[in-house]
């Protein structure tokens, strides 16, 4: 989440206060996302330091009124339409099932299990979040959006536990030298 | 009880070497007022669980208790009495009869229920109406989108004083917009009372219900707690 871009954007609409931006960002993020006074600041401070944004020399402390500069301006249209990073971060729950496979006695699927009861719970949570804003859009798109994330890691413990259960029931054969260069080449890739 | 109690339930189809055990065991109660999902992977028994639920089939041993009615120990009309009246169905290809308009297809259980003419088309048009559907009522299932069909297929399921509302993969391949319009209405129908089940693969669909029980070769396996609620997706160790 680009905080950096977020305050940034928000100072489009015209001057504001670190407190009032901050008030802004947790509203239109549905309030899923809070935010404390000291990210703000350092933030602001960063952004000043960086020309994007600037202040009156005479205003201080906490009612000190930020403006966006022009160049900020173009710092908002370029982030917007830039995807974000491709490159996928490490995943500590891909790299606990594959250290649980390696790991003697460990019951896989119930390893699996307790997993996904926790994202599904997680998945109950947020949907009540959206269930209780039935005309909030905002809130709508930041929750659907942690769904759908939740969702593709179910998808992902449901495959893996359909490939260790296939992988328990399979007989040994000459495939295994195969199949372990590409287990090793896909833990390469993760971690 | 108010709801759906299953005891000790198990069935199994074929017999001998070729015998598979769809469910083995099963315990568990949906309240009235519940929505209860049902996940698991293919052939882990959700789809005879619900049909077993629904009283459409019977245990191989166990005891199924609907509203605080033993179905084992009722005759084949009682317990079709019991489908009629007390249990609403929504399957995934929706079952609405092409030749019936969508009016005509929600007042249908009414009618056979031994309704009038008259009353059962009063009451499936309310009953349309609380999905937003009153105005295409006089439609046939042809001119109606999959969304409106879908609502449809709901209308009939909980039209009249259903206790039971079971649902599989109810929102068939509806987009995720128009899925979620029918698990808010499937939700908002348990709270007035009814026990509801859902089968899904889906885990944005059975984050709708209150309680999701996880299945595995028949069994019951694990369940999700009640939401320690919104707040604890603020805290930072509330995130995954």
């Amino acid at each position: 989440m680009s905080v950096r871009h977020a305050l940034l954007a928000l100072l489009t609409e015209g001057p504001k206060i670190g407190l009032r931006l901050r008030e802004e960002f947790e509203q239109q993020t549905g309030d899923v996302w809070p935010l404390n006074v000291g990210q703000v600041y350092t933030t602001l401070q960063r952004l000043e330091r960086d020309g994007l944004i600037e202040t009156n020399g005479d205003d201080v402390g906490q009612m000190k009124d930020f403006r966006i500069t022009d160049e900020g301006r173009l710092e908002v249209d370029t982030w917007l339409h830039t995807p974000p990073s491709v490159i996928p971060p490490r995943d500590e729950l891909v790299i606990k099932v594959l250290v649980a496979l390696g790991v003697p006695g460990v019951d896989v699927p119930a390893v699996l299990q307790s997993h996904r009861r926790r994202l599904v719970e997680l998945m109950q949570a947020y949907t009540a979040l959206k269930e209780e804003a039935v005309n909030d859009m905002r809130v709508a798109l930041v929750v659907d959006a942690e769904l759908f994330r939740l969702d593709a890691l179910i998808r992902w413990l449901d495959s893996a536990d359909a490939r260790v259960r296939a992988s328990a029931n399979a007989p040994r054969n000459d495939t295994s030298t195969e199949a372990s260069v590409v287990t090793r080449r896909t833990i390469r890739v993760v971690t | 009880m108010q709801g759906i109690e299953l005891e000790g339930v198990s069935k199994t189809y074929g017999a001998d070497d070729s015998v598979v055990h769809a469910l083995r065991d099963v315990s568990l109660t949906i309240a009235a007022g519940e929505l209860v999902a049902i996940m698991g992977a293919s052939g882990s028994g959700k789809s005879t669980l619900l049909t077993i639920a629904g009283s459409l089939e019977e245990p191989s041993s166990g005891k199924v208790t609907i509203h605080g009615s033993d179905v084992s120990a009722m005759s084949k009309n009682q317990r079709a009495r019991l489908r009629r009246r007390s249990i609403g169905y929504v399957f995934q290809d929706l079952n609405l009869l092409a030749g019936l308009t969508a009016a005509e297809n929600v007042a249908l259980p009414l009618e056979l229920d031994g309704l009038g003419l008259k009353q059962a088309r009063r009451t499936a048009i309310a009953a349309l109406e609380r999905m937003g559907m009153a105005e295409r009522a006089d439609r046939f299932p042809d001119q109606l989108s999959g969304g409106e069909r879908q609502r449809v297929a709901i209308a009939r399921a909980v039209v009249g004083q259903r206790d039971v509302l079971l649902a599989d993969e109810p929102t068939g391949a509806l987009d995720s917009v128009n899925g979620e319009a029918v698990m808010r209405i499937l939700r908002s129908a348990c709270q007035d009372g009814v026990a509801g089940v859902v089968v899904t693969h889906d885990a944005q669909l059975a984050s709708w219900a209150h309680r999701v029980i996880f299945l595995r070769d028949g069994r019951v396996v694990d369940q999700t707690v009640p939401s320690a609620g919104v707040d604890s997706l603020l805290s930072s160790d509330g995130r995954p």
